[in-house]
């Protein structure tokens, strides 16, 4: 418990920073900028289940994120509630990540990433060609975000914070499933799947529920990004997206619960901030991953981490030093 | 009841025929070991065994029940353990992590997203007892990637332990290890109760022959002979395969 209480102290730090932003930053569009890090952040975490925890990197996320759009824009323009439309949304996009999972899962490695991008192009070639569903190329009008609970989201400050809701939600959830029994499981069949299978376990099974979890998440993210921008198209689909969070995850540290974060952080800062001041920011953008996977294979917060613990190599040795006499003495009759 | 029946059990790859009809009978806390030169077809029965491969003709039966088509998962269900030649563990996490994986892979906890697998007490009661077994429970918070060779050795076994086998594969158990490392390693399989049956794959008779009831010989895929020491160490046949005269 004493080891946890700096770690514990300064995430609580950061929620109180995150709950406070409204307050201290006054300027609207930086509190978008905050509310995109947040969603995208979701969906890179989804992301992260496949390809940090499971070992399997998919090219056809955004194919989900889409879905998840598409369908609940679909569903409210038809004159459907906004419930409904998030309700079918996620079961839409649960059920298409189940499909994809069925089909990518006969592969692990280069094979699975293929058929995910194959699986995704799909998804954008119909999201672009049947334009009777989708409006094609045009795209769909969302015109107003949904009121939980009779609160009106339509404030960057109030949106930001339904975001952040569900954005703590998310890492909450994340940080039990990694330390639950199907989240080391998941790892282990990353790791030795083999040994995995001799162990008992169902290797397949256990890869599907991770698909399903990844694709819960990525459904969501592409809630809020409807929610957020009111609109809808293919580009969302496109293999761009997919790219961009895969760039997210790896960026910021697989199989982690912050990398995804300052992944996303990172990307959409590029995107919407340092895009408004440097033309060329795609460029700068590609020499950051490049400085990133140079300098940190592992990404940012692995990275970073490893370099405050070869900073202060005392506190491990006499963390690990505490275990060894802990688990000695428990040892001894 | 025989613990382990394989019966004419066949495999090829492509043109190669690996296994050819091999029978064997292992009784209840029996001792059999497995012996044969590089290329015998001694991993390749062990990967039938355990349903890695699937035979092309022949049966297996484990404590009677026919497990020849039964996914390789479910025979860790049924009581089928097995250490590796090659050290298969997950070097990233701790020794206790390790065996406590080992033991959840037969429990239908394995499936839940919602507990910290840290506070699930018994099971990680029931690792500790097999790193105890093991002589690890001093180590059992250390990376894996911080344990030699010897030691990786014994957590195989342990995780093997901790899911209560009836019939336990041993493959190479003593492969790459130092002398004190295989004599300790010995010393932890003769302690073994009988109520587990062990089969071993071993290419050192001097440290094999010790623990054998009985042994069968393969070369070539097949069965040249089978029996006990004695008689395996008398057969003539055995000689011709070892030193080819």
């Amino acid at each position: 418990m004493k080891r946890r209480l700096p770690s514990m102290t300064a995430a609580l730090v950061v929620v109180a920073a995150m709950a406070t932003l409204p307050l201290w930053l006054a300027n609207t569009y930086y509190i978008n900028v905050a509310s995109q890090i947040l969603f995208w952040a979701i969906f890179a975490l989804g992301l992260n289940v496949l390809v940090g925890y499971a070992g399997l990197t998919s090219l056809g996320h955004a194919a989900l994120f889409a879905m998840s759009g598409y369908t609940a824009a679909i569903v409210v323009t038809a004159g459907g509630a906004h419930l409904l439309g998030a309700v079918a949304a996620i079961a839409m996009t649960v059920a298409t990540a189940a499909v994809f999972a069925v089909l990518a899962l006969r592969a692990t490695g280069i094979g699975f990433l293929m058929i995910t991008l194959a699986l995704g192009q799909i998804v954008w070639g119909i999201a672009y060609r049947w334009a009777a569903l989708t409006n094609g190329d045009n795209g769909i009008n969302f015109k107003t975000r949904p009121q939980p609970f009779g609160i009106d989201l339509t404030s960057a400050p109030a949106f930001y914070y339904a975001v952040l809701l569900v954005f703590l939600t998310a890492v909450m959830t994340m940080a039990v499933f990694v330390r639950s029994p199907l989240g080391a499981a998941v790892r282990g069949t990353r790791d030795q799947p083999r040994r995995m299978t001799a162990l008992g376990y169902n290797v397949w099974l256990v890869r599907f529920a991770a698909f399903l979890l990844s694709g819960f998440w990525t459904a969501v993210a592409g809630l809020l990004f409807l929610y957020y921008n009111q609109f809808i198209s293919p580009q969302v689909a496109a293999l761009q997206t997919s790219a961009e969070a895969l760039l997210m995850v790896i960026s910021g540290g697989t199989a982690t619960i912050l990398g995804p974060i300052a992944g996303a952080a990172i990307v959409v800062v590029m995107k919407t901030v340092v895009s408004a001041y440097v033309e060329r920011w795609n460029m700068v953008l590609g020499i950051i991953f490049v400085l990133i996977i140079s300098f940190m294979p592992d990404g940012l917060v692995p990275g970073i981490s490893r370099l405050v613990r070869s900073m202060w190599p005392q506190r491990r040795s006499n963390v690990t030093g505490e275990r060894a006499a802990k688990a000695a003495s428990e040892a001894r009759p | 009841m025989s613990a382990l029946v394989v019966k004419d059990l066949t495999k090829s790859f492509g043109g190669l025929r690996v296994t050819r009809g091999v029978n064997l009978d292992v009784a209840e806390g029996e001792r059999h070991l497995i012996l044969g030169p590089n290329g015998a077809g001694k991993t390749t029965l062990f990967n039938l065994i355990t349903g890695d491969f699937l035979p092309d003709s022949g049966s297996v039966m484990l404590q009677g029940r026919d497990i020849t088509r039964a996914p390789a998962r479910q025979r860790a269900h049924l009581g089928l353990g097995r250490t590796y030649q090659i050290i298969t563990l997950f070097g990233r996490d701790t020794i206790l992590r390790n065996v406590t994986l080992a033991a959840l892979g037969l429990s239908l906890r394995r499936w839940n997203p919602f507990v910290n697998l840290d506070a699930q007490a018994d099971l990680e009661a029931s690792a500790m007892a097999a790193l105890a077994r093991v002589g690890l429970s001093h180590a059992a918070h250390r990376l894996l990637g911080e344990t030699s060779y010897g030691e990786r050795r014994r957590v195989e076994i342990a995780m093997a332990l901790v899911q209560a086998p009836k019939v336990l594969l041993l493959d190479e158990p003593f492969a790459g290890l130092s002398v004190d490392e295989r004599r300790d390693v010995q010393k932890l399989l003769m302690s073994m109760p009988r109520d587990i049956t062990m089969v071993m794959i071993e290419h050192d008779m001097d440290v094999a022959l010790d623990f054998a009831d009985r042994i069968t010989l393969l070369n070539f895929g097949e069965v040249v002979v089978q029996g006990t020491r004695a008689e395996i160490v008398a057969d003539p046949r055995t000689r011709e395969v070892y030193l080819g005269s």
